[in-house]
């Protein structure tokens, strides 16, 4: 089972699922749409997915595009505007010098507005361990509790385990300037991060990491978040110097400013489209699951057709 | 026994241009042995006093990296200005899409049904019916996998880097085989692209060639192209000096001897160059998929980012299968061109049965419209299979993988850890360079200084030495493995069919099938990227050494059993002595592979280069730093494989002295 719905969703990830059937019911949308497929870039990883799926779905069924996935690294997508080789990207993470570079200078890509969705990035520990030691979630009492974080990669100090490359890290930083006695290991990855969470979760082993929201993993591992110092506007300015929690994301869509320019029902949906953290989850968690990115999306849609009533209102 | 996947060397690959001495007579240095133990005692010693002191540290911006950073951001600027950009890269890009295009559009009119009989055919005109047979049943397992569309894409593109590789790679091959200046002069370039990881230079390449399959397409060649300059280089050395020399005595001009001797008398070895770059592009396939290059890398990372080690297993499978049937069909196909010529009823009847093959194939869609798409019913992925298996290991296995983990990391990898990194820079640098004199007088002195100040050049150190050490260990860890599993499967050929499988298996399978498993079992360490640098490097290390005590001549062995050996002394005076040149080979071969896994290792607690690579992969601003650690990557690869090489030579000559 699990066999056919990795072929579907292979299928539906490919790159010319321009479905023949489902361009009919577009009716008069379908004309305006056009009939140059719009290329949605794909990063890789399941928020993302999210937005694919019921987007992609939506262009096909309710406006009667074509669609092209074209799976892509995230920095690497940016690329696609200038040679018009990308339309339009769903998720966009901060990226201020991309923004300077391809928005503001170039003027090849515009802001389509936020996707609801809040990306928050912080530590975390375990919820067994909040549970157990309450006062863990708060920096100041990380020293007390560092023995416990102590790893072979770490030494004689506690283990922060860091991650994913993708995304900003002040964290050797604030570990030297909030005074902690530990040690910033890098994991590598969001797979090391999981499988790290996952681990420490089903065997109750201490873990202090680094991790971000909106991600489908937290749907099923119990996480607490680590306070620090709160984040006020330009706290983060000076890197040596940071000693201030993550600002708060507004995740937003990115798009080719002559595809925009070009206007039409796609457009107009993509700049409305806005849900919040527990959509985008569902719908992550379903695609995790296995089920294909078009049954994930028509199950949420089916769920939700306000939102989806609103996006498409001219 | 078969050739598989790695060559069997018959002179050498190594990369230097301090190829294993042939003769040159013995240096007489036995005293060897007691200056390593000195450098030693001093390094420690040194440590001790000077742990911590001085330090360097790592990733700020400095001149290097901030003009590497400047280079890549301006690059792709002026796309449509540029006459580079319109009169060279643009055409380029614009066939290789078209080539890429066309060949996805060939293999959906054939159908599985026809590119099924077409590959049996192809394999039973140019190398017999097992071939075929093999054929078959691979491509028939693309669609009972689920995974036809995706394999054929992946073929395609690896088809069409392939025929790029040989159409650059014989011409530049014979070149260097014909004169040894322009091989000293392309060996350390063909070093480069070997190791210098592709994510370093990926995000440059798809701002020359764009996003999709042809940054793909060329990513794929700039690292599959090597093997078969370096072994059609060897093959045409290798000519028998006689041979030349008859044909010139005769009156041949060189072009004659060239294509009349030379060329054909080194086809078996050119054609190992060929076996090798297929699997590198193959190795290649997921991060072809980085840049949206469709095919079954795209599976693999789909599966990695939602943790299905199943499905990722699953199309890790396709790609093995599909290694396993290009090595053996183009290897038996290249046996056959030495023996006898088939006779000319029998080429007859082998076209006349491809040809029906290939349209029966084709044609079969059209009589049954149930023939053109596989049938879903009879998908059987591996998918839940390897789920299974994996959370019971996961669950079950992780109190011991976890303490063997702690115990190699305080014992291995902190000490040696602390000596590269907590002596001062300069210390560190200074005893690398006495290394290198000892084992090998000024020329791997000079090359161990040179690289490592490099490495402080480009602000790197502190990251150099964390790698460093893991390449070390887990060079060292494929070594021993090498010597013992390749002694076996070189002795046996009943353990050589056993492992052959595995050992292509654990070449070709991608990296990101395996690392989650790894990463339950020993968590994001840098014992985890030591694993996934040995499962990737030991198999050709394997090979290599099987291939070499399989040639010890059986004479040689016999004799050694007459006078009464028992199989240790057979093995450990004999044929590991007389295997000496080509477990050198293996040793080069294993440190570039365990080089070329650095970033891997980053993504699973590594650390070190590997990370800073990914960084700059990953976040734009930070491109010059990727850069720069790629660089540094390739410094420490050749700065080990010069010194390593130096003291393979020294040892033979000191033991054989006695």
């Amino acid at each position: 089972m699990a066999a056919a719905a990795l072929l579907l969703s292979a299928c539906a990830g490919s790159a010319n699922n321009a479905t023949s059937s489902s361009a009919g019911t577009g009716s008069a949308a379908a004309v305006s749409c056009g009939s140059t497929p719009i290329t949605i870039a794909k990063n890789a990883w399941t928020g993302y997915y999210a937005n694919v799926a019921v987007v992609d779905y939506i262009l096909r069924t309710n406006l009667g595009c074509t669609t092209k996935i074209s799976e892509i690294n995230e920095q690497v997508a940016w690329q696609g505007f200038p040679t018009g080789q990308v339309d339009v990207i769903l998720e966009n993470w901060g990226h201020d010098d991309l923004v300077k570079k391809y928005i503001t200078d170039q003027k090849v890509a515009v802001d389509l507005g936020p996707t609801g969705n809040q990306g928050i990035i912080g530590w975390y520990v375990p919820q067994w361990m909040a549970d157990k030691y309450p006062d863990i979630t708060d920096y100041k009492n990380l020293n007390k509790y560092a023995d416990l974080f102590k790893t072979s990669e770490s030494g004689d100090k506690g283990q922060l385990l860091d991650g994913d490359p993708s995304y900003v890290t002040n964290d050797v930083a604030l570990v030297k300037n909030l005074g902690l006695n530990y040690k910033v290991v890098t994991g590598g990855s969001e797979a090391a991060l999981i499988t790290a969470m996952q681990k420490a979760t089903d065997n109750k082993s201490p873990l202090l990491f680094y991790f971000y929201e909106p991600q489908y993993a937290l749907a099923t591992i119990k996480v607490a978040r680590v306070s620090l110092p709160p984040y006020t506007a330009g706290c983060d300015t000076d890197p040596a110097k940071v000693a201030c929690d993550y600002p708060p994301y507004t995740l937003n869509k990115i798009a080719r400013a002559k595809w925009v320019d070009a206007g039409g029902p796609a457009v107009n949906f993509i700049k409305k489209f806005n849900w919040t953290n527990d959509d985008q989850n569902k719908v992550a968690a379903d695609i995790a699951a296995g089920k294909s990115y078009d049954d994930a999306a028509k199950a949420w849609i089916a769920a939700n057709p306000d939102k989806v009533k609103a996006w498409l209102a001219s | 026994m078969s050739v598989g996947i790695v060559p069997p060397l018959a002179g050498s690959i190594a990369t230097g241009p301090e190829l294993p001495a042939s003769d040159g007579g013995p240096r007489r240095r036995p005293a060897v042995k007691w200056q390593l133990l000195g450098l030693a005692v001093v390094w420690i010693v040194l440590y001790k006093l000077l742990d911590g002191r001085w330090p360097l540290e790592s990733g700020q911006p400095e001149a290097a990296q901030s003009w590497l950073q400047d280079f890549a951001s301006s690059i792709g600027d002026n796309r449509l200005t540029n006459p580079l950009f319109i009169y060279i890269l643009n055409p380029i890009t614009n066939a290789l899409q078209a080539a890429y295009d066309g060949g996805v559009w060939i293999t959906q009119q054939l159908g599985w049904t026809g590119m099924t009989g077409l590959a049996a055919a192809v394999a039973l005109v140019f190398a017999g019916w097992r071939m075929a047979l093999l054929a078959f049943l691979g491509f028939l397992s693309f669609g009972i996998l689920g995974l036809w569309d995706q394999s054929m894409e992946t073929l395609v593109l690896v088809a069409i880097s392939v025929l790029l590789s040989v159409l650059i790679g014989i011409p530049l091959g014979v070149w260097a085989g014909l004169s040894p200046r322009f091989e000293r002069l392309l060996l350390p370039v063909l070093d480069t692209l070997q190791i210098m990881p592709s994510l370093a230079y990926l995000p440059i390449i798809s701002l020359f060639f764009l996003i999709g399959p042809p940054s793909g397409i060329i990513a794929t060649l700039i690292y599959a192209v090597p093997p078969v300059i370096r072994l059609t280089s060897v093959g045409i050395r290798e000519v028998a000096p006689e041979s030349v020399e008859a044909s010139r005595s005769l009156g041949a001009t060189a072009r004659q001897v060239l294509f009349g001797v030379q060329l054909p008398m080194s086809r078996r070895t050119r054609v190992v160059g060929v076996n090798q770059t297929v699997m590198a592009a193959l190795s290649m396939v997921t991060v072809a998929a980085l840049v949206a290059a469709p095919g079954l890398g795209q599976v693999v990372l789909n599966a990695l980012v939602v943790l299905n080690v199943g499905a990722a297993f699953n199309a890790g499978i396709a790609i093995v299968i599909l290694a396993i049937v290009l090595d053996r069909v183009i290897t038996a196909a290249s046996r056959r061109v030495g023996s006898a010529p088939p006779s000319r009823r029998s080429k007859t009847i082998s076209w006349g049965i491809a040809v029906a093959l290939v349209v029966v194939g084709a044609m079969l869609p059209a009589v049954l419209p149930a023939m053109a798409k596989w049938n879903v019913a009879y998908v059987y992925a591996f998918t839940d299979v390897v789920n299974t298996m994996s959370d019971w290991a996961k669950h079950n296995l992780y109190p011991i993988t976890t303490a063997f983990t702690e115990w190699f990391t305080s014992w291995f990898i902190n000490p040696i850890d602390a000596l590269f990194a907590g002596t001062p820079w300069f210390v560190t640098i200074a005893m690398w360079t006495a290394l290198g004199f000892i084992v090998g007088r000024f020329r791997p002195a000079a090359t161990a200084l040179f690289c490592l100040v490099g490495c402080v050049l480009l602000a790197l150190w502190p990251s150099s030495m964390a790698t460093l050490t893991q390449v070390i260990i887990a060079a060292a860890v494929t070594m021993v493995l090498g010597l013992i599993l390749g002694v076996w499967i070189g002795r046996s050929p009943w353990a050589d069919r056993l492992l052959r499988p595995i050992l292509d298996a654990g070449q070709v399978m991608p990296p990101f099938v395996y690392l989650i498993p790894c990463l339950f079992l020993f968590g994001p360490t840098r014992f985890t990227a030591i694993v996934a640098a040995v499962i990737y490097a030991a198999p050709a290390a394997i090979k290599i050494v099987g291939e070499g005590i399989d040639r010890v001549s059986s004479d040689t062995v016999e004799a050694a059993r007459s006078v009464g050996s028992t199989t240790v002394q057979e093995i450990v005076k004999v044929q590991l002595p007389m295997a000496r040149p080509i477990i050198l080979v293996a040793l080069n071969q294993g440190i570039i592979f365990v080089m070329s896994m650095v970033v891997i290792g980053g993504l699973v607690g590594g650390g070190g280069l590997g990370y800073d690579v990914i960084t700059g992969f990953a976040q734009e601003r930070f491109a010059g730093l990727g850069l720069a650690a790629g660089i540094a990557i390739v410094l420490l690869g050749v700065m080990l494989d010069r010194v390593s090489q130096s003291a393979g030579r020294v040892r033979r000559t000191s033991s054989d002295l006695g």
